[in-house]
């Protein structure tokens, strides 16, 4: 029996019968013959120790939070937005304008009286007091749990803030009960993004102009990622939403291409802008030095432009070039070692080979809060039933824009691109897995402890809460969320910093001291003298 | 850094700023976690189990474990209490802690769960001789340090019991929101006396358990709820901290009529000696001579040093507890806290910080409870000070205003230490004394001329 298989029984093997029959949909073991589904996106049954967070995690914490010229007021009890303060790593500068809030936390602290008698006057009030001493460009207004158990309109608060200062307010009910993980609150916040920003600035966006969107800046991650894009010639209209701006992003649909990073948590936009305005998008991956090369690759394809294409190969040799040496190193080090990742949204696909270009196999991976597209592919899409969690996470209708929406090429070309660099289709994780290996969705506690004692891996990527467990039981864990406070670990130099990072991590002279040497030597030397003697 | 907190206080009654509390399942998660063989619960939606274990994660740098109702929108329509039910059935299956203790969350609040209703109903279907004890943990009232004493109350109300007809030797102790580092100073000190104890919460050996290349669940810390049961029976219970320790005192006097006396935490000359007293008072031991002479070596070091630190200003936040035993700590170093602020709610913490200012003559300094990290550093826009002292927030507001910051208190995200060097007792206000005289030099050292550069300070 394959280690695989062993890690699936053994973890069956534990759970009452219901449990049992819930957790067995979200294990696969990898058969390159058959296509084959994985329950995702539903429910964790109470109880489970799982990594998912809350809705509001998903909207405020990763979604809508980086926009770094916003004050991103927290409407609810004080935990929420203190939690959510500088923790994720998105980073940002402030533009010309000097604004850049991500060094604050608002909340409105609800008290018991709030609860009580409604919290609608102490939200306007915040809202008004925000204003009157940040001066940002918009305000967003984030619900956290009792807020919409107590029935606060936000989006009325929200409506007449906005006629009173005259800047945009946002408000997006994202209580944390909402859905069944972030995942939900990816999707309202991309609804919103959607109706009430982008597509307010319209302004030529020039030549190679592209989104990058489902990039959040962690650890600096979209800098590298611009600096190599610049060198070759784009010009990065909005990031969604690293390091973004309230007004860049209003900008998007100027650009002709967006380029989709993190799949789950942005997807919904780059659908809607597709349909409304006409630009056509590319799932890329810029983890890893081929992911990245082959990224731009894609990139000048879809352009077509021979000085491009030229200049995007000249940029790829001179950034290769530089890390061949480098990249052996480790590669010596590291080869033969495997990985475990669980992450996201899309990290678990996106580091696996980032990983192999070190020599470490991903034998095990699974998503925290993806759908079944992220694992299945999108063309699985029309077949996901939705559940009762599911259909109260709002779908808007959005249309072509009569006036805005612009062809970027003709239906033959971009039906002959659509098969060659992947437009508008992401094939998911379970492709990218090897056969006979493992997927497990929404990962937990018990079978993380049983996935690192079966298949004792070298390297355990995913985030905070499961780290010191793993490290515990002798194995290297990295933050795959915040990076451990290093980065950037995207595009050419971040691959660099990946490497050295895991290498560190996997090689520091920590792990030889575990066994104290009286547990392994004897540590009596010649006769005891007997009593007396 | 901070460029939009400018010096003149606009009006906020609605915004706050830069938190100084969080929330009070927090608190109770980190209570619990000083059960041994116990498994925290928080009946609420996963975002907040999961951002609870991520902080005190964030601060430990340790597995924090705890398990989740994972509410979705149909139980907040319908109630908590399948989640909780099946939760419960399923934690003591696949986890099997001995214990575990639910927390509430603003969620299963709001909708009116009656927990202690549906724990009980829920215990005919759990393992023989598991137990499951609750505190209501709103998130809406009080903070972090709220939750730490309302879980530490519900050791008592759901554990403790007076069996015996008068009360034995023993003295309780409940140390307060501290380190596990802390925790265990004082139990050191207590074994230094000689005097029989029980101490709940206790985190050490959980928060900070060792390498050893197996993983496990319950870490041998913690303390066994046999020994929760059986303070009913002891003489008296010692409250070191008034808001995160006396209502659990006080449940105990009223519940196995075991009598209680609130202190200040012990960080500080002052205060240890208060505490060591307080032993004393009620067992009637000695104090032995390795602990004169850490006492000794304490007050040494205060004058040998005094000139690195005597006459300085200092602001200082954090958790109330903490704030007022440092405000006294700092007093004692001849310095002079002239801001003094925390983010928990509750006018005793003015009344006992003015207190301490006024015995000492200090006059003019800002106290506040329920302020926020923005008010503050207005204050000391307002007011300079020479050194903060505080949690790593005060990290954006000492870049700032180019103050140094002493690391004190909950959380610190950025730095090591606390998990094992305390700060209560003779040696934690050694160490404090040290942070701070480093503190200054380590500035002076930085950014004196070259010529006032000094090889011996």
């Amino acid at each position: 029996m394959s280690e695989f298989k062993q890690l699936q029984d053994k973890i069956l093997d534990k759970y009452p019968a219901r449990v049992m029959k819930n957790r067995k949909q979200h294990i696969l073991i990898k058969d390159d013959n058959e296509k084959q589904e994985i329950a995702a996106n539903t429910r964790t049954v109470p109880g489970i120790i799982t990594n998912r967070g809350c809705c509001y995690a998903g909207c405020k914490g990763v979604v809508i939070g980086p926009i770094v010229d916003m004050v991103h007021i927290v409407h609810g009890p004080i935990g929420c937005s203190y939690y959510a303060w500088g923790t994720r790593r998105n980073k940002g500068k402030a533009r010309e304008d000097g604004k850049n809030f991500l060094q604050y936390c608002f909340s409105t602290d609800m008290q018991e009286s709030d609860i009580v008698f409604g919290g609608e006057k102490k939200l306007k009030k915040a809202i008004l007091e925000a204003y009157e001493i940040f001066k940002p460009n918009a305000i967003s207004i984030s619900a956290t749990c009792p807020v919409g158990l107590i029935g606060d309109d936000i989006h009325q608060v929200a409506k007449q803030a906005q006629e009173e200062i005259g800047i945009p307010v946002l408000a997006f009910s994202c209580e944390g009960y909402k859905g069944v993980s972030q995942s939900a609150g990816h999707h309202i916040a991309n609804n919103k993004l959607m109706t009430d920003v982008i597509g307010k600035t319209d302004e030529a966006a020039g030549k190679f102009s592209i989104n990058l969107l489902g990039e959040y800046n962690i650890g600096g991650d979209e800098w590298e990622i611009s600096r190599v894009l610049s060198k070759i010639g784009y010009n990065v209209v909005t990031t969604m939403t690293g390091n973004s701006t309230i007004e860049e992003i209003a900008k998007a649909h100027n650009a002709d291409l967006n380029l989709v990073q993190c799949h789950r948590s942005i997807n919904y936009i780059a659908d809607m802008i597709e349909t409304k305005y006409g630009i056509p998008w590319i799932k890329l991956n810029f983890i890893g030095i081929e992911a990245m090369s082959n990224s731009l690759r894609a990139m000048a394809k879809f352009f077509d432009d021979p000085e491009l294409t030229a200049r995007t190969e000249q940029v790829i040799k001179e950034e290769t070039d530089d890390l061949k040496e480098e990249v052996e190193k480790y590669y010596e080090l590291c080869k033969g070692k495997t990985a475990i990742l669980f992450v996201g949204g899309s990290r678990a696909h996106h580091y696996q080979g980032l990983l192999k270009e070190m020599g470490i196999e991903t034998i095990a991976a699974g998503y925290e809060f993806a759908h079944r597209d992220d694992y299945e592919g999108r063309d699985i899409i029309p077949d996901i039933k939705l559940d009762a969690d599911s259909r109260n996470i709002e779908e808007i209708t959005i249309e072509q824009d009569p006036q805005k929406y612009r062809l970027r090429m003709s239906k033959e070309k971009y039906d002959e691109l659509k098969d060659e660099i992947g437009l508008s289709r992401y094939d998911g994780l379970i492709k990218e897995m090897p056969d006979g290996t493992i997927l497990i969705d929404d990962l937990n506690h018990y079978e993380t402890e049983m996935a690192i004692k079966i298949l004792k891996p070298s390297f355990f990527g995913s985030g905070i809460k499961d780290k010191y467990i793993i490290q515990k039981m002798g194995v290297y864990s990295k933050q795959m969320h915040s990076y451990d406070y290093s980065g950037p670990y995207a595009g050419y130099l971040g691959a660099k910093n990946f490497m050295r990072d895991v290498a560190a991590g996997m090689f520091t002279p920590a792990w030889s001291y575990i066994k104290a040497p009286w547990t392994t030597q004897p540590a009596l030397k010649g006769k005891i003298a007997e009593k007396g003697a | 850094m901070l460029n939009y907190t400018k010096k003149d206080s606009a009006e906020r009654s609605a915004l706050v700023v830069n938190p100084a509390k969080t929330c009070q399942p927090i608190g109770a998660m980190y209570a619990a976690l000083g059960i041994h063989n116990c498994l925290p619960h928080s009946h609420g939606s996963q975002g907040c189990c999961s951002y609870h274990r991520m902080h005190l994660t964030r601060h430990y740098r340790d597995p924090i474990m705890s398990s989740t109702s994972s509410f979705t929108e149909g139980a907040c329509v319908f109630g908590g209490k399948s989640n909780l039910k099946k939760g419960l059935e399923n934690i003591f299956n696949i986890y099997n802690p001995d214990i575990v203790a639910v927390n509430s969350t603003c969620l299963s609040e709001t909708i009116g769960d009656d927990m202690g209703e549906i724990i009980k109903d829920t215990m005919p279907s759990l393992p023989e001789g598991k137990i499951v004890i609750h505190a209501n943990t709103p998130s809406y009232t009080g903070s972090h340090i709220t939750g730490f004493s309302n879980m530490t109350k519900a050791m008592v109300t759901y554990l403790a019991n007076a069996k015996a007809e008068t009360k034995n030797e023993t003295i309780n102790v409940i140390p307060g929101f501290v380190e596990p580092s802390d925790m265990k100073e004082i139990k050191r000190i207590l074994d230094l006396l000689g005097v029989k104890y029980i101490m709940f919460p206790d985190t050490s050996n959980v928060v900070n358990a060792p390498m050893t290349g197996r993983y496990q669940m319950y870490p041998d810390g913690g303390t066994p709820v046999k020994k929760i049961k059986k303070s009913g029976d002891s003489q008296i219970t010692l409250a070191l901290g008034e808001f995160s320790s006396k209502d659990g005192a006080y449940e105990l006097e009223k519940k196995c009529n075991v009598p209680s006396k609130v202190i200040k935490l012990p960080i500080g000359v002052k205060a240890t000696d208060n505490f060591i007293m307080s032993v004393l008072e009620y067992t009637g031991a000695e104090v032995p001579k390795e602990l004169e002479i850490e006492r000794g070596q304490l007050v040494d070091l205060m004058v040998d040093i005094h000139n690195h630190y005597h006459g300085k200003k200092a602001a200082i936040f954090g958790d109330p507890d903490t704030v007022i035993a440092l405000t006294e700590m700092v007093i004692s170093l001849g310095m002079i806290p002239v801001h003094v602020l925390t983010g928990t709610p509750g006018k005793a913490f003015d009344n006992k910080v003015n207190k301490i200012l006024s015995e000492a003559g200090i006059e003019n300094s800002n106290v506040q409870n329920a302020g926020d990290l923005m008010a503050l550093h207005q204050w000391i826009k307002n007011s300079p000070v020479d050194i903060l002292i505080g949690n790593t927030y005060g990290k954006y507001i000492a870049r700032a205003e180019n103050i140094p910051l002493v690391r004190v208190g909950f959380p610190i995200l950025d730095r090591v230490g606390h998990s094992y060097f305390p700060t209560v007792g003779y040696q934690g206000a050694i160490r404090l004394i040290e942070k701070i005289s480093t503190a200054f030099l380590d500035q002076y050292d930085r950014e004196c001329a070259e010529e006032d550069f000094e090889l011996v300070m």
